[in-house]
């Protein structure tokens, strides 16, 4: 039974439909990716899940458990942690207090303490004091991600963490993911970087128009079908 | 010389008790964005609460506030809760509003309950009490305790704001209020915590305008206009700021008074203009906003 | 927006935007006949009813301008008592001391208020949202505390018109005959006519705006300022305009109110619960952002006041639960209510847009 699912899970902004029945299942340690073009829904697909997008109540399961009711605030107790696109650090805090807030809604024992957190990101403890806008890019989205480790979720969902910065930051950022994994945390990954998300995810879904266009194993894709799923032809 | 140093002394008395005032209003400001309308008659709610309480249970008002603290921190949470939770969002009609009629509400309540005779907290010989400075200047003991506990307010709020998990709440659902739900932090009960919070320093503030001057139904608004400047001129998210603003505020007062006393109110309001006027943010800001 | 899933338009399609249904002529009639049937009532009329439409005229009048402040330009004002007053103060100063008459003392005194809303807006403009609301309570305070300082105006107590001036109010030698009443009762009915007039050409201006391009901008500003302004709307200058404006307009009002009343004094002129407390309740009640819900707002609020003021802070106490409950649950008002269901308008002030050829769609 996996660990996370989505069973036709619908999402509206208003008027507007994003997300037209989407069925998707994590396993307990497994990786997966979402991809698609710009609008496909992957941002309001996390979203829904973390319990910031209205959904219906038996659409998100976790461990069985149905939790499309709950608020954002009850699903981070529950063990779902959300890296938000942008990463969206709180400006009037400092990089420790940022994780510290992370640690807020903390119900579950775990791994990840602020020293945990320090050793897999070390630069973020030399910049403990600092205001976390001063960050460059990089140093954000670990601290982002940092942020989110401190509940000690069981489920990671990364909105984007490689949007705007250089393929040699993306590649330190990913480079603590196989740690994240040794801990136990299980990981959704929005990426645009199709390449990146292919390399470290054991199934990948792909998005098109708020509809499930493709998934499968990265292995066993081949590129033209993920150029026609991402696409829509 | 005596004359202005006396007034100086006196105005930054009086600060102490407009700071004390606007502690309240910019710590709401500061969490969720609110300005209560209502602020005013709640202070003056609250003078009416201490003043029941040390008639009923024959209690000095320094002790009557002590009870009062809790009780006012439970209406301060329920009110934030129930009513004014339902207002926040993007519109700013809804929270202006509602606030607006609850000063209403409460104005006219306390009439109906009290009527409109002028109330005083009573204190004993400490009311009249002061300290000799030498040189003809005397401070009041009560103008003087209201400054320190002002001092002290501030120092336990920046405390909270930020040593405090409590603080990193508050500051974290300020900065970006979808984000700290994503931190586990349930926003309804944060505010409302914040509110009780308020309520607190609303009960201390309360105490002072009671002890220092008399108070009746109706002298809310004017109330919130003083905390209201003096945070404005202190500048935002700045509780230190507040109490230079507070102080600014009583300084204007109390030389305008010197000068005609039918102008204290009204130097008051100009000198609040006029910081807008040259300086917008205020003295010290501090809010990104 | 859904039409938008079909084909894309034909690149050679017109467009072009047409506001509302145009004021259809029976509609536009049957205004003009309500306005002369109110015009002729004094000849038939009780004094007390004449009296009382004045007070219903007035804060109608009051209401329209708070409402194109709040509700269409998102001005919170909490503040307009100032201009109130100002006006009010400035009909005594200019009968008494200019000795000029009182109807030809209104149009000035909207003058007045309009050049002291300048270098108000100034300041005030640099606050948002709340702070700029309680800033204009703050402004009106001033106002406040520096009249009662003119001694020549009865400081704090304030003043009354002498009979010399209320009994020669032009045309009033007129009304006396045609209607065979005394002065009191003569000045009443050309109260009663100013008024009306007042209302009715506040209500003609408001629309007037909003049907026009600024009105649109309006629009813009309050629903999404940023994009407002990111379309090339000046923001600024437009807010400047309306707040400007509704200075005069409620100068004006203020005026008239004084004349009528013939006594003022700082506290009543510039009183925050009389009008702005008043004057928002009946906004809120009726429906804020539309043209039709203070019309039922000031009716309402009418029939309350005749009924209920005598309960003294009761009414007060009602008032202030009444509005907070609409705010919670019926955020638009009565009239925003009434509206989403049966979808009526009788100011109509939408847009549509219309595309090649005859269909429009609401925008």
């Amino acid at each position: 039974m996996a660990l996370l699912e989505t069973r036709h899970l619908k999402a509206f902004y208003g008027d507007f439909q994003a997300l037209y029945g989407i069925d998707t299942a994590l396993e307990a340690g497994e990786t997966i990716a979402i991809i698609g073009a710009n609008g496909a829904g992957k941002s309001t697909f996390l979203k829904a899940i973390a319990g910031l997008v209205r959904r219906p109540a038996d659409s998100v399961l976790f461990d069985r458990l149905p939790i499309g009711a709950r608020s954002a605030a009850d699903i981070v107790k529950l063990g779902i942690a959300l890296v938000p696109e942008g990463r969206r650090l709180f400006p009037s805090l400092d990089v420790e207090e940022n994780l510290l807030v992370g640690a807020h809604g903390r119900k579950l024992a775990g791994p990840w303490t602020l020293d945990r957190v320090y050793s897999l990101f070390p630069i973020l403890k030399e910049r403990r004091s600092q205001a976390a806008p001063t960050l460059s890019g990089g140093q954000q989205q670990m601290a982002a991600i940092g942020r989110a480790l401190m509940s000690n979720p069981r489920v990671l969902l990364c909105d984007e963490i490689s949007l705007g910065l250089a393929p040699i930051v993306i590649a330190d950022i990913y480079a603590a993911l196989p740690q994240i994994k040794a801990e136990g945390t299980s990981v959704v990954l929005v990426e645009q970087d199709i390449a990146q998300a292919m390399k470290v995810s054991d199934r990948v879904y792909c998005f098109q128009e708020g509809r499930l266009s493709l998934s499968g194993r990265p292995r066993e894709l081949t590129r033209e079908q993920i150029h026609d799923a991402y696409f829509g032809t | 010389m005596t004359g202005a140093l006396d007034a100086v002394i006196q105005g930054i008395l009086l600060g102490g008790l407009y700071a004390l005032f606007a502690a309240g209003l910019s710590l709401i400001f500061g969490v969720m964005r609110l300005v209560n309308l209502a602020h005013g008659d709640l202070i003056v709610l609250a003078a009416f609460i201490i003043l029941v309480l040390a008639g009923k249970l024959g209690l000095d008002p320094f002790m009557a506030v002590l009870v009062a603290a809790p009780i006012l921190f439970a209406i301060g949470f329920a009110l934030q809760h129930v009513l004014l939770n339902r207002t926040l969002g993007r519109d700013l009609l809804p929270p202006l509003l509602v606030t607006f009629g609850l000063s209403i509400i409460i104005q006219n309540g306390l009439l109906q309950l009290f009527s409109a005779d002028s109330e005083r907290l009573r204190s004993g010989a400490i009311e009249t009490a002061s300290i000799a400075l030498g040189g003809g200047i005397a401070i009041g003991v009560v103008p003087l305790l209201t400054l320190l506990s002002a001092v002290a307010v501030i120092v336990i709020l920046n405390l909270i704001f930020y040593r405090t998990a409590l603080g990193r709440a508050f500051r974290a659902t300020s900065d970006d209020l979808e984000v700290a739900q994503l931190m586990g932090i349930d926003h309804n009960r944060i505010f409302a915590t914040a509110m009780g919070l308020a309520f607190v320093v609303i009960a201390i503030a309360a105490l002072y305008l009671g002890l220092r001057s008399n108070f009746d139904p109706t002298i809310g608004p004017a109330r919130l206009l003083y905390a209201f400047e003096a945070v404005i001129v202190g500048g935002l998210g700045s509780f230190w700021g507040t109490l230079a603003g507070g102080i600014v505020l009583g300084l204007a007062q109390t030389i305008g008074a010197r000068i005609d006393p039918e102008w204290q109110i009204l130097s008051g309001h100009l000198v609040f203009l006029i910081v807008l006027a040259i300086r917008p943010r205020g003295l010290f800001p501090r809010a990104l906003d | 927006m859904g039409a938008m899933k079909d084909a894309p338009p034909a690149p050679s399609q017109m467009f072009s935007v047409a506001t509302g249904a145009a004021a259809p002529r029976p509609a536009l009639a049957a205004a003009v006949a309500i306005l002369l049937m109110l015009a002729a009532l004094p000849a038939f009329a009780a004094r007390n009813l004449i009296q009382d439409l004045i007070f219903l005229f007035y804060m109608l009048a009051l209401a329209q301008c708070w409402n194109l402040l709040a509700g269409f330009s998102g001005l919170i004002s909490v503040g307009q008592q100032a201009f109130v007053g100002l006006g009010g103060y400035m009909l005594f100063a200019l009968t008494l001391f200019a000795g000029l008459d009182p109807l030809l003392a209104i149009p000035l005194a909207g003058l007045v208020c309009a050049a002291f809303a300048l270098p108000t807006a100034l300041i005030v403009f640099r606050m948002r949202g709340a702070y700029f609301a309680i800033g204009t309570w703050v402004v009106a305070e001033v106002y406040r505390l520096v009249f009662a300082q003119f001694k020549g105006l009865g400081g704090g107590t304030g003043t009354s018109l002498a009979p010399s001036i209320t009994s020669t109010v032009f045309g009033i030698e007129w009304v006396k005959a045609l209607f065979d009443v005394r002065t009191p009762a003569a000045r009443d009915i050309i109260s009663y006519w100013g008024a009306l007039v007042l209302m009715a050409s506040t209500l003609a201006f408001v629309h007037a705006v909003l049907r026009s391009r600024r009105g649109l901008a309006l629009g813009a500003i309050r629903d999404q300022e940023a994009a407002a302004a990111g379309l090339g709307v000046d923001i600024y200058r437009t807010k400047l305009a309306v707040y400007v404006a509704t200075a005069a307009m409620t100068g004006m009002i203020g005026a008239l109110i004084y004349l009528q009343k013939a006594r003022i004094s700082p506290d009543a002129a510039f009183s925050v619960l009389d009008w702005t407390a008043y004057v928002i309740f009946i906004v809120v009640i009726g429906g804020i952002g539309t043209m039709e819900g203070p019309v039922i707002g000031a009716v309402i609020f009418y029939l309350l006041q005749r009924n209920l003021a005598d309960f003294g802070a009761w009414y007060l106490i009602l008032l202030g639960a009444l509005a907070i409950a609409v705010m919670l649950f019926a955020p638009r008002g009565l009239w925003g209510f009434v509206a989403e269901r049966f979808g009526v308008t009788l100011f109509p002030t939408r847009r549509r847009l219309i595309m090649g050829s005859d269909h429009g769609k609401r925008v």
